[in-house]
């Protein structure tokens, strides 16, 4: 049937077509739908793991076990899971393994631009990239194919453009496919020097089979036109460029790594001038270069930032339309993403904000807390690393540093990745203190489950963990669990936990107030305005529902969820609760 | 075909660029849609794209090429006039809400906001879309209302193909008044350009 698909669910039905049975992966912007729509097919048994590692080892054992399966990630994520992904390269696989792995060129929702095509290379394994959604279908089927026949994990690396953009596809049926015997001879899968020493020869060979195969492969495409103009390019590159050039000659590479030695020259010979059209890093045109061959890519076409069909437009024709403009852009405001009305997470900002901590933070919504006008947050790196990094300023400071610092954790990427942090405190006579803001949610990817939320991918109940438990075991003293919402015990409680000279954890709890079917307070709050003074102070939360009108703070009522942590905020008392809505 | 929607993260663009999409696809047309997932929704600016033609490369609009841009809230069409060629079409929901630098008074609000617009050759079709959703029974169809209108300004696609569509993709609880907010932004257009 022909039919409208994003990018990461014609990957989830090219999957299912596939043959798979296990599909593994943790949200990660923009790849998070893949998984979402696998779980709307009852023959893959799908899971989100707790981190990209779990997920990628999972994968492996259900591959190696005889089963087709999907792992997919954000490209940060495939850093989490580089231990696994470098190591299985040269034992192989069994049942097709697919790893499908979502760059974030522009960083729309990312800490980086890394480029996938790299880690494919260092990894000596395949790399696919299609351009939209029926090739995201279609380039998943034959990477399972790939998969088996060379005996490897093949990545198929999207972009964000190409995962959350919608196209035609045409839907096939699901091949059947059993699970392949688990009886391969001993030593495939053991690294031991002795065993991995004949797989690295192993991984070259297959290499050089891959480089033949890139030479005839369909995935790999080349479009004759006016020949004084060649483009070589992949992904949404390719649909940026044929916009601007439709007449002009394009070799469109599917599979990036190995790329066609042969065929890329005769199309290079034949073409007057030849450009390299790829977003970020110029991988392929080094590697062409490195053939001897003269192209042109980095010396006109950005290095930073995604590309559009503008900035080609611009750079190689040096002709783009006037653009319209109704008042200078730096004049117009900007708007970045807020914190909800209602987000669990801004009391505790807040309140670290008036304590005048060193807030060494993490990745999730909370993050932006670094924004102003809260701006309580001082460091976010990578997904885990809050807890460590405290650990880090209190080493580097002195031991009083823990009294004047804290991490601050999300709870999904707490289970992720802060348990060896906080181990390492404990273990190695920390003091620093750790607040897990708790809103039972994985929030900032939009809403999935996770260890804590007492929910599995499949909307079915499990035993939901408690982070306090476990820090408990981990040999924690000083444990608290804190209102989100209640302003004055979290100072008292913070004020309390960061003097002490001893590890101490603290949980916020609140459900995101996003969460489908949650119950809200009845009543709004609204300013009096009679007792209003015009001070601001509420103003410095952030929360998107108090503006400033004629001198006076306004609360909108439709933007208004009655979590009342503003009315604490006020000196004077003036934020009431609505009685009705009265405005 | 090119048309750009412009929101605040939470308004519901999604759902209108996946009427338009599946309008398109219903007629014949190669179709393109670009959608935002992530960071942006939670309150920030979101751009979707509709693109749809005898064949469609990229999957975003290039600015300057734009035939329409759906602004789902003042700030954000303003934000969006580069997308448009010359004569090119908003339709304008009325709606103002704050971003972060106006709420903590770095920066003012711009002022006559459907005037500038207009004064680059721009046709604005400006509307209480907030109003008129809530009329139709609940303040979140306002995309709906401006989808309405938007159809109202595409040529050759009976309203029945839209209404239908609307059926198809509204949730099925809200279906009555999604169709009705449609009414509402297609008929006030319509009324305009008579
Ligand atoms: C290694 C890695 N994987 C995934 C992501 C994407 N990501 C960013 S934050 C986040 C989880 C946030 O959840 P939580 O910690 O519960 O905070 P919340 O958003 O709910 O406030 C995820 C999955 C990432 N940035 N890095």
């Amino acid at each position: 049937m022909k039919q409208l698909m994003l990018g990461n669910e014609a990957i989830a039905r090219g999957a299912w077509e596939a043959g798979v049975t296990v599909s593994t992966a943790y949200p990660g912007t923009p790849s998070t739908e893949i998984t979402e729509y696998i779980s709307h097919y009852n023959e893959i048994n799908a899971e989100w793991s707790v981190n990209e590692k779990v997920a990628f080892e999972v994968a492996m054992g259900a591959s190696i076990a005889g089963a087709r399966t999907i792992v997919s990630m954000k490209h940060v994520g495939l850093n989490n899971a580089m231990d696994p992904f470098m190591s299985i390269s040269y034992p192989g696989v069994n049942g097709g393994l697919v790893v499908v792995v979502a760059d974030d060129p522009g960083q729309h929702s990312s800490q980086n631009e890394q480029d996938t095509r790299w880690l494919g290379i260092a990894a000596k394994v395949p790399v696919l990239e299609p351009a939209d959604s029926a090739e995201c279908l279609f380039f998943v089927k034959e990477a399972f194919t790939l998969s088996e026949r060379f005996d490897t994990p093949v990545v198929v690396r999207l972009t964000t453009r190409v995962a959350h953009s919608q196209s035609i596809v045409i839907t096939g049926e699901r091949e059947v496919v059993a699970l392949k015997p688990f009886d391969q001879p001993h030593g495939k899968y053991i690294v031991a020097p002795a065993y991995a020493r004949k797989r690295r020869v192993v991984a070259e060979e297959r290499m050089a089979k891959l480089a033949a195969y890139a030479e005839s492969t369909v995935l790999n495409k080349v479009e004759d036109g006016d020949s004084s103009l060649g483009i070589i390019a992949s992904g949404v590159g390719y649909q940026y460029a044929k916009e601007v050039f439709p007449d002009a000659s394009f070799f469109k590479i599917g599979i990036a790594n190995p790329l066609p030695r042969e065929t890329i020259t005769t199309f290079v010979k034949k073409c007057k001038r030849v450009i390299v059209v790829e977003e970020v890093e110029s991988i392929y045109e080094m590697i062409i270069k490195s053939w001897g061959l003269s192209v042109e890519g980095a010396n006109l076409l950005p290095r930073v930032g995604e590309l559009s069909s503008r900035i080609i437009r611009e750079r190689i024709t040096g002709t783009a339309p006037a653009l319209l403009q109704a008042m200078s852009e730096n004049q117009i405001p900007v708007r970045p993403p807020v914190m909800c009305p209602g987000c669990h997470h801004r009391g505790p900002f807040y309140v670290l904000k008036k304590l005048k901590l060193k807030v060494s933070g993490d990745i999730g919504c909370y993050t932006l807390a670094a924004s102003p006008p809260l701006e309580s947050m001082h460091t976010s790196i990578c997904m885990g690393a809050s807890i460590g990094m405290a650990f880090g300023f209190e080493k580097a400071r002195g031991k009083e540093y823990a009294a004047q610092s804290v991490a601050v954790i999300g709870d999904s990427t707490f289970w992720h990745s802060g348990l060896t942090g906080l181990i390492d405190i404990v273990y190695n006579k920390g003091y620093t203190t750790v607040i897990v803001l708790d809103n039972s949610i994985t929030a900032m990817t939009g809403h999935q489950d996770n260890p804590s939320t007492g929910k599995v991918l499949d909307g079915s109940s499990v035993i939901a963990l408690d982070p306090k438990k476990i820090a408990e075991a981990i040999g924690i003293k000083r444990i608290r669990e804190v209102d989100a919402y209640d302003i004055v015990a979290l100072e008292k409680v913070i004020k309390e936990e960061v003097a002490a000279p001893e590890p101490s954890f603290i949980v916020t709890k609140r459900p995101c107030i996003l969460i489908k079917g949650l119950e809200l307070p009845d009543e709004t709050y609204v300013v009096d305005t009679e007792k209003c003074i015009g001070c601001r102070k509420c103003l410095a939360m952030g929360c998107p529902a108090i503006s400033f009108v004629d001198g006076k703070a306004r609360i909108n009522q439709l933007q208004c969820t009655g979590c009342g942590v503003c009315v604490n905020v006020c000196p004077v008392g003036a934020i009431v609760k609505s009685q009705g809505g009265a405005v | 075909m090119n048309i750009v929607i412009v929101a605040v993260g939470g308004q519901g663009a999604l759902f209108a660029s996946r009427v338009l999409g599946a309008v398109a696809l219903g007629k014949g047309f190669d179709v393109k849609v670009s959608e935002v997932h992530g960071m942006s929704q939670r309150g920030g600016s979101v751009i979707t794209h509709v693109r749809y033609g005898s064949a469609i490369a990229s999957p975003i609009v290039e600015e300057g090429y734009g035939d329409m841009v759906i602004a789902m809230e003042m700030l954000e069409g303003l934000r969006a006039v580069p997308f448009l060629k010359k004569g090119g079409t908003m339709i304008l929901n009325e709606q103002v809400i704050h971003p972060m630098p106006v709420i903590t008074g770095k920066m003012a609000y711009p002022d006559d906001i459907a005037g500038k617009v207009a004064a680059q050759g721009i046709t604005v079709h400006r509307m209480d879309a907030l109003k008129m959703a809530c009329d139709a029974g609940n303040s979140k169809v306002v995309n709906t209302v401006l989808l309405g209108a938007a159809a109202a300004c595409v040529s050759g696609i009976d309203r029945a193909i839209w209404d239908d569509t609307v059926k198809t993709l509204a949730p099925r609880k809200y279906l009555d008044v999604n169709l009705q907010a449609f009414d509402k932004g297609y008929t006030m257009v319509k009324g305009n350009t008579k």
